[in-house]
């Protein structure tokens, strides 16, 4: 037990973090964690460890709380709120990312990853996106239906953008694939997950090596260069390879799937996008879906590390803080009406990539991935439609790192 | 309306080039904000304050 959780009333009733979503809407947030929300913007939950963390649901809240330098993303402090058993097993032997780290140390590490990913060179790969997109689709066509939208346009699309920023080879993504999934289910050991780490890790540093010998124009020689010139060692890159490699896969893919799924439900919302060629109303369409859907249910994690009082609550140093982001993006004061999926909602204030300087990195080429996606997919296949019952679908369980199904049967 | 970005502060997450590509860039090198007008006219308005309202890293300020 820690001691916070001994200063909660023996009582007082405490929300379990990460219920599962509503059966009957599996693509809103938890009907519970919704209604914490109305009561006030932070509360208490309990998570799998039985540890009673700070829950900030409220949409401002959520922005205030992760600007605050008082608080810190320092996954080795005791007390810190981990997503499950593996990953509090393992953090002790993290060594420091753009993930954990705080101030100038996060600064350094980040900047060093920021080059492939600014919005002007994720523009000018959009023609490339428009090509795997069309490519895809057409494969998709001349094959047998119904098809798992999932393996025919979601995971690969994701993947060969990344593979090809990264400078990894396409054809190895059944391996690198089945590896990065283990990083994003909370169904593993901490074995399983040194494992993965350690299978993805030599891959990747031996791919490093030879960029060391043969640069090419992609991000792994461009970190192969910095440890050339003594700016960072073979593990490190090796690391920043890896995040930018297992990011680049899951959460896009589960939003395209998703997406999908979604807008099939929302047949006059889907109209929208099917009749439509104008960039900027796809474009605010994706905000919106990116907001309704908050794929990234985990939230981002902190601990205080001083006592401040924040919005009535009395946080203590060494209190762990969870910010769960579908509730900010389901918050009515931010978004009035949240459960309406509108897709000429001005929604860009969203939290689906996070809010502060730990928001995601690869978030502009996301969003130009569902942009030609949903731009595309529905106007070349007008009758796209589920191949199965949508009470069929098998939804990941809520305590997932990301939201998602793992099949989307679709026919047109 | 003066514009004032901290060059420190930002993470290159380029939602300000995303809500007005007119008045902001990003370097190429890392990604940091490039402000190419800090007094943008007034029919951009709406779209710098929105730049400055997405910024994650609160690395934008906006003198009215
Ligand atoms: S939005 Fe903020 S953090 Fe992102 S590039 Fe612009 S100034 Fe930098």
């Amino acid at each position: 037990m820690t001691e916070a959780d001994v200063r909660l009333a023996p009582d007082e009733p405490v929300y379990y973090y990460q219920d599962d979503r509503d059966a009957k809407c599996p693509y809103a947030p938890p009907p519970g964690l919704r209604a914490l929300n109305d009561e006030a913007p932070i509360s208490r939950g309990r998570i799998w460890d039985g540890s009673t963390p700070w829950l900030v649901t409220g949409h401002a809240a959520q922005r205030a709380i992760l600007s605050d330098p008082r608080v810190s993303s320092d996954d080795k402090q005791a007390g810190f709120p981990y997503p499950n058993q593996a990953m509090a097993e393992n953090a002790p032997h993290h060594p420091l990312t753009i993930f954990n780290a705080d101030g100038a140390d996060h600064t350094r590490i980040r900047r060093m990853m920021t080059r492939p990913f600014t919005r002007p060179r994720m523009e000018a790969l959009r023609p490339e996106i428009q090509r795997f997109t069309d490519e895809l689709i057409d494969k998709m066509l001349a094959g047998p239906k119904p098809v798992n939208l999932t393996t025919a346009l979601s995971l690969p699309l994701p993947s060969l953008m990344i593979c090809a920023l990264l400078g990894v080879p396409y054809e190895d993504h059944e391996f690198f694939q089945k590896h990065a999934r283990v990083a994003t289910t909370s169904e593993k050991t901490a074995e399983d997950d040194r494992a993965a780490g350690e299978a993805l890790g030599g891959y990747l540093a031996n791919l490093l090596q030879v960029k060391m010998e043969t640069p090419a124009d992609d991000v792994l020689s461009d970190f192969a260069a910095r440890i050339k010139a003594g700016d960072l060692t073979l593990p490190e890159a090796t690391l920043l390879s890896m995040i930018l490699l297992i990011a680049g896969h899951e959460t896009s893919a589960t939003m395209i799937t998703l997406g999908t799924g979604l807008l099939l439900d929302n047949p006059e919302q889907l109209r929208l996008l099917r009749e439509t060629d104008d960039p900027k109303i796809v474009a605010n369409a994706v905000d919106e879906i990116l907001r309704y859907l908050t794929v990234a249910t985990f939230g981002q994690r902190r601990i205080a590390r001083e006592d401040f009082a924040f919005e009535g609550a009395d946080i203590k140093a060494g209190d762990g803080i969870i910010v769960p982001l579908p509730a900010g993006n389901w918050d009515p004061v931010a978004f009035p009406d949240p459960e309406r999926l509108d897709l000429t909602r001005k929604a860009t204030h969203h939290h689906a990539f996070g809010w502060g300087i730990h928001q995601c990195l690869g978030q502009q080429l996301a969003r130009i991935e569902l942009q030609v996606v949903y731009g595309t997919l529905y106007r070349r296949i007008p009758t796209l439609r589920l191949a199965v019952d949508r009470d069929e679908l098998k939804f990941r369980p809520a305590d997932a790192l990301a939201f998602g199904v793992s099949e989307l049967p679709v026919t047109w | 309306m003066k514009v004032v970005v901290d060059e420190d502060k930002c993470v290159a997450a380029g939602q300000c080039v995303s809500a007005a590509m007119d008045v902001f860039d990003q370097r190429d090198e890392d990604g940091i904000v490039v402000l190419l007008n800090e007094n943008p006219p007034p029919e951009l308005a709406d779209d710098v304050r929105n730049a400055a309202a997405v910024c994650p890293a609160l690395a934008i300020r906006i003198e009215e």
